[in-house]
């Protein structure tokens, strides 16, 4: 087993409680009815945005879902930025053309939000062949759910990806729900790792709530990627705080499941780790909570008082602008 | 040279220029050269990392295609036939042509997407179809349909360079389709149509091996005294409005043929664009010649049944003279 710096473990805090209390925020705002259509919240899968992209620089890729918000705040999507396309405002990391659904901001390394489950499969393959190609050492993480393993791209992808040994790391979020279905009833084995064996794929099952494990195989993964091994797959399996999306209370779960889930906290657990092995205190770990609130805080105002977009704004982006 | 020598010249030409530039699609490479021969030849000259089998696996192809064009590539992909695009769907429709927009101007998506189009070979419903409209309904998608070889060449080049995705369509039966070629290296600008033949009396407009057609009517109804003016609009978006509505200012007829299915054709949405802009010019009604609204027939009597034909366009023609 690897060795985890202080730093990492104070990283892998920081990024964990950033999406927790981005995603709080939203949820409050969301509450206030400033946010328009539905919503897919990260709440009590942060351990696992926070582990992977904690592994990946910069200059990596991610690939990111419907429910996405997580994965891009922890890969460094400008906060406000990102508030504001839930809002649909001009600011928007998107102009208010992406919503919840499609927050993405290249610059900070993340190739697309889709609505589409399973659809970002094919489009890392693609990232990670480009980085191949260009000789670069970047790497490509790709989210998706357990649901989406079910869809023929997940075929396609892994295979693509083993035969030519691309930079790719699948990252299974196994919550055991596509929306109401649980993946008992549409997965046979129950184990989207074994999927990934079958494609000559190392695959791995690792606490998803845990973001220090999900850390360390995303760490090794990347180190295999960067080192032109190939793609790895990690299934992380974790679980949803709250319902799939705006109005589901989630009561197709059974109560002891949730009660069970719900007792391992992602924020608490790495909490706890970073005290126990010393790389916070208390007191800093209060410091960094404040700032990040703080941060959040204003990221929301900023998105509240941004302007909408003009109505004609709808017309642009369709194509590259000639010259 | 082929329309086929001339893709492939021009192909060759951008994979020498760039070395962004990389093709992968079913076959493509060494044992096959493509189903149809485009890229005979490719692998010993770029390399298999270059000119890429892939599996077959429609969807990855075409999304991988994006994936590679959002991060600093130009690739071309191929889905090796046209019916088979429908596998491919989501990345074309959804991913492609909308990223772009929907991320708000961030990223732009070089991709070019190249497969074949058409019957005429007996293959049945599985490979012989004509699915130009659905792409020309997708916002964000550029649709180009060359049907002679001086044009493919210029028209290749010039979609590899485009900034946005390019479904680059070719007909089966247009590969073997000679024309003069220039040597020298040209590009085709998007969004302007060719004048293939001059005339005064009606316009025709048409696509693919269509226009082959059309042309050979137009010289033979020629000989009796009717002037027909072909025009070939090369690529369906951005569509040349301009030296369409110009025929049909000057001639007052208009004649649309295609070897689409009728119903939602890019007939259709022609014949609509015309009526709205120059009504007042026109001196009998619009005519659309396409195929019937059936799937396409294997045997040989059912498929010429199917496949319009100079007759049919004759005929037509001749209803509005
Ligand atoms: C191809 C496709 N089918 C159906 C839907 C509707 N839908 C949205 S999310 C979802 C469930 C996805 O489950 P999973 O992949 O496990 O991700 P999770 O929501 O659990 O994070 C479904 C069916 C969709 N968006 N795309």
């Amino acid at each position: 087993m690897m060795d985890v710096t202080k730093e990492t473990l104070e990283d892998l805090y920081t990024q964990t409680l950033k999406v927790r209390l981005f995603e709080e925020k939203v949820w409050e705002v969301f509450g206030r009815n400033l946010i328009p259509g539905t919503l897919h919240l990260y709440l009590g899968e942060e351990a696992v945005a926070a582990g992977v992209s904690t592994a990946l620089r910069e200059s990596d890729w991610i690939q990111s879902t419907h429910r996405g918000h997580g994965h891009v705040v922890a890969k460094g999507a400008d906060m406000k930025r990102a508030f504001a396309e839930l809002l649909g405002k001009k600011t928007g990391s998107c102009k208010g053309k992406g919503g919840s659904m499609h927050i993405t901001e290249f610059e900070a390394g993340i190739l697309g939000a889709t609505g589409v489950v399973a659809s970002g499969l094919p489009i890392a393959v693609g990232a990670a062949l480009s980085a191949q190609l260009r000789g670069t050492d970047e790497v490509v993480a790709c989210f998706f759910g357990d649901g989406a393993s079910n869809n023929g791209t997940f075929c396609e992808s892994l295979n693509m990806s083993a035969i030519w040994k691309l930079p790719v790391i699948w990252v299974v979020e196994n919550n055991f729900y596509a929306m109401g279905t649980p993946i008992k009833q549409m997965c046979p084995s129950q184990s989207i790792a074994r999927r990934g064996e079958a494609y000559c794929i190392p695959s791995q099952v690792v606490d998803g709530n845990n973001a220090l494990k999900v850390y360390k195989a995303a760490a090794e993964a990347v180190e295999r990627a960067r080192n032109g091994e190939g793609p790895s797959l990690i299934e992380c399996q974790t679980y949803r705080k709250k319902g799939h999306s705006r109005f589901d209370p989630a009561d197709y779960r059974p109560e002891e499941e949730e009660e069970e889930w719900l007792s391992r906290d992602p924020v608490e657990i790495i909490t706890n780790l970073a005290i126990e092995q010393k790389a916070l205190s208390k007191k800093k770990a209060e410091n960094i909570r404040k700032q990040l609130q703080e941060q959040v805080d204003e990221a929301a105002e900023f998105a509240i008082n941004s302007e909408h977009p003009e109505p004609e704004e709808a017309l642009e982006d369709v194509f590259a602008e000639v010259a | 040279m082929t329309y086929r020598e001339a893709l492939r010249e021009g192909l060759r030409e951008e994979l020498q220029r760039d070395e962004r530039v990389f093709m992968m699609g079913e076959d493509i490479g060494k044992n096959w050269g493509g189903a149809f021969k485009v890229t005979k030849g490719f692998v010993e000259e770029f390399g298999e990392e270059r000119i890429r089998d892939t599996p077959i696996s429609e969807n990855t192809i075409a999304g991988a295609g994006v994936g590679a064009a959002i991060t600093g590539m130009r690739p071309v992909a191929e889905i090796m036939f046209g019916d088979l695009i429908t596998l491919a769907m989501d990345q074309i429709c959804n991913q492609a042509a909308k990223m772009r927009y929907m991320f708000g101007g961030q990223t732009s998506v070089p991709l070019v997407l190249r497969t074949v189009f058409g019957g005429g070979k007996n293959i049945a419903s599985h490979h012989s179809q004509s699915l130009q409209a659905w792409f020309m309904h997708t916002p964000g998608l550029k649709v180009a349909v060359p049907a002679f070889a001086s044009d493919v060449k210029g028209l290749i080049k010039t979609a590899i360079r485009d900034p946005d995705p390019v479904m680059f369509f070719e007909h089966k039966l247009v590969y073997d389709k000679k024309e003069d070629v220039p040597d020298d290296e040209y590009l085709i600008p998007f969004g302007e149509a060719k004048i293939r033949r001059a005339g005064e009396d009606v316009t025709v407009w048409a696509t693919f091996r269509m226009l082959h057609q059309a042309i050979e009517v137009a010289d033979e109804l020629a000989k009796e005294g009717i002037s027909v003016e072909v025009i070939d609009p090369r690529t369906l978006v951005p569509l040349d409005k301009k030296t369409l509505i110009d025929s049909v200012v000057k001639t007052g007829r208009l004649v649309l043929v295609t070897e689409e299915t009728k119903t939602g054709a890019t007939t259709a949405e022609i014949s609509a664009l015309v009526q709205e802009e120059a009504f007042d010019w026109l001196d009998a009604p619009i005519k659309r010649v396409n195929a019937p609204d059936t799937p396409i027939p294997f045997s040989p009597t059912l498929e010429d049944y199917f496949i319009p034909d100079k007759k049919q366009i004759s005929n037509t023609i001749k209803s509005i003279v």
